[in-house]
């Protein structure tokens, strides 16, 4: 399936590797402007790699990835957030030497012009004002994660990408995550959500595609897509 | 009143050890580089400057306004064309490769400027001084050495905490691959570290070779009292390691109260009591993740 013009993220054969173990095989994978896509799958099915290799973080030929129609693989992570695409990395990864308003400041060092700063970003998360001056790690995870969310947003991304935004969290709290995605969404920003939780995972998504042991196991919308068919592209079973 | 003389002379003192120490510091916090050749490049800046100095004619501290940008582009240089190279999860390619600096900075400067000791002469400030009653006299010049390290550390400082490179600094120091994320691009900003750390080399370089004697195998040395002050201060804390750089100065005067020869040995004792005390030094900042 070709992915036409509107395409703002398109990966042929994407492949990548960490040593001798190879985690991805061949990923082909198309996200349209405006579009939520998520990507779902067991532990290890290489979901994070995928959104690794599409930041930079890991090196992937020149042609595999492309963004707005540009091939972008070959670039390094610092290039990359510049052209437009920011990552909220598993694990959050806020800074611990900075203060919370300090990591929301970080995401826009590579800032491109856009609808989000500081004072959207504490209107979408009110908490990330109220402890502007408190060190990122001494957060509550679920805080964590939305000021995680925030400094990608910093940097007003063509296309997000969040990896395992519910890792970690209580289901009230990923509630009141997941429901700031349409705020997102409206701002023109392309999404991209890796979940193990399938449930949250088709709830947002326009797309979904399922990946088991580095390759795409199914696609398709959410509607479109069976229960039986996800848990076989899922567990392999 | 001999004893307070001793104690603010080595206040003073500890200053240039502060100066010494501080590139050490910062590079060392910002991208846990143990940079070896770090005393030999301060003598580098010393020999700099006295080639200024004897080619010109000018005074050596009008020479730091062209060694001090001289060495922070060597230093810019040194680190995007050979030490980013050795930086990764393994601690001791960057130790051999500024080992391997060390040897070759020494033998270059023994090739050109032989391994005569050198002086720089800064005229009438070498001797001047202000008297404080009959028994104390503070000399210009080391004060104007100890203001100087205050300077460049509340300098530093406030760049670190108040601006957008000092916000980058803390959190490459952090996490480089994630602030790859933000659109920092980790060689360049290690590479301005370096550059900022060689130039306050450059000072602490020249400022040495007014107070001391110098030839080419001296670096070394200088490198254990930067080594001294940081790890008496705490790794990762620039005041710490002016504080650092003073006790080794006090300790170093005491020591030399009690014998002649006591001066550099009572630095270094000072140096293993208060490790034995606090391994992690006076004030530490950066714990290891």
């Amino acid at each position: 399936m070709s992915a036409g013009p509107e395409a703002v993220l398109e990966t042929q054969g994407l492949t990548a590797s960490y040593g001798d173990f190879q985690a991805l095989f061949g990923i082909d994978l198309h996200v349209r402007r405006g579009e939520t896509v998520a990507i779902i799958g067991a532990n290890g099915a290489g979901k994070s790699t995928f959104l690794r290799s599409v930041v930079g973080q890991l090196p992937s030929a020149r042609e595999q990835v492309s963004f707005e129609g540009e091939p972008i693989g070959h670039l390094p992570a610092h290039e990359i957030v510049r052209r437009g695409i920011a990552l909220v990395p598993e694990g959050r990864l806020l800074f611990p030497s900075l203060s919370v308003e300090e990591n929301l400041r970080m995401g826009a060092y590579g800032r491109r012009a856009g609808p989000w700063g500081i004072g959207r970003v504490h209107e979408l998360f009110p908490v990330l004002a109220e402890r502007r001056a408190t060190p990122g790690t001494a957060l509550s995870g679920g805080e964590q994660q939305m000021c995680a969310i925030g400094r990608a947003l910093m940097s007003n991304p063509v296309l997000l990408l969040c990896d395992e935004l519910s890792l970690g969290l209580a289901p009230v709290i990923i509630r009141q995550i997941y429901a700031v995605l349409p705020t997102i969404v409206a701002e023109g920003t392309t999404v991209v959500v890796v979940e193990q939780d399938i449930n949250q995972a088709l709830a947002v998504a326009d797309r979904v595609y399922c990946f088991q042991e580095g390759r795409v196991s199914l696609q398709g919308r959410p509607e479109d897509v069976s229960r039986e068919d996800v848990t076989r592209a899922y567990f392999g079973v | 009143m001999e004893w307070l003389d001793a104690i603010i002379q080595g206040i003073l003192l500890g200053g240039l050890y502060a100066l010494f120490a501080t590139g050490l510091s910062l590079i060392f916090g910002v991208m846990r580089l143990v940079n070896i050749a770090h005393g030999d490049l301060i003598v580098l800046a010393a020999f700099l400057g006295l080639a200024m100095v004897n080619g010109t004619g000018v005074h050596p501290l009008l020479s730091l306004i062209v060694t001090v940008p001289v060495m922070a582009a060597i230093g810019y240089a040194l680190q995007r064309g050979i030490l980013n190279l050795t930086l990764g999860r393994d601690i001791l390619p960057p130790l051999l490769v500024t080992f391997g600096l060390s040897i070759i900075i020494q033998n270059v400067l023994l090739e050109v400027f032989s391994a005569d000791t050198q002086r720089l002469k800064a005229g009438a400030l070498e001797t001047a001084s202000i008297a404080i009653g009959d028994q104390i006299a503070i000399g210009w010049f080391p004060l104007i050495v100890f203001l100087a390290a205050l300077g460049v550390i509340a300098g530093l400082q406030l760049m670190l905490f108040r601006t957008r490179l000092g916000m980058a600094f803390r959190a490459t120091s952090d996490d480089h691959r994630t602030a790859g994320l933000m659109g920092i691009d980790n060689r360049h900003v290690f590479a301005l570290a370096m550059a900022l750390a060689l130039g306050v080399v450059a000072l602490a370089g020249t400022f040495m070779a007014i107070r001391t004697n110098f030839s080419p195998a001296i670096g070394p040395a200088r490198l254990l009292y930067a080594f001294e002050a940081v790890i008496i201060g705490g790794l990762g804390s620039l005041w710490g390691t002016l504080a650092g750089g003073v006790i080794l100065g006090v300790a170093q005067a005491i020591g030399a109260k009690f014998h002649p020869g006591g001066q550099i040995l009572a630095g270094h004792v000072a140096f293993l009591i208060v490790l034995v005390l606090r391994p992690n030094g006076l004030f530490p900042r950066t714990r290891d993740r």
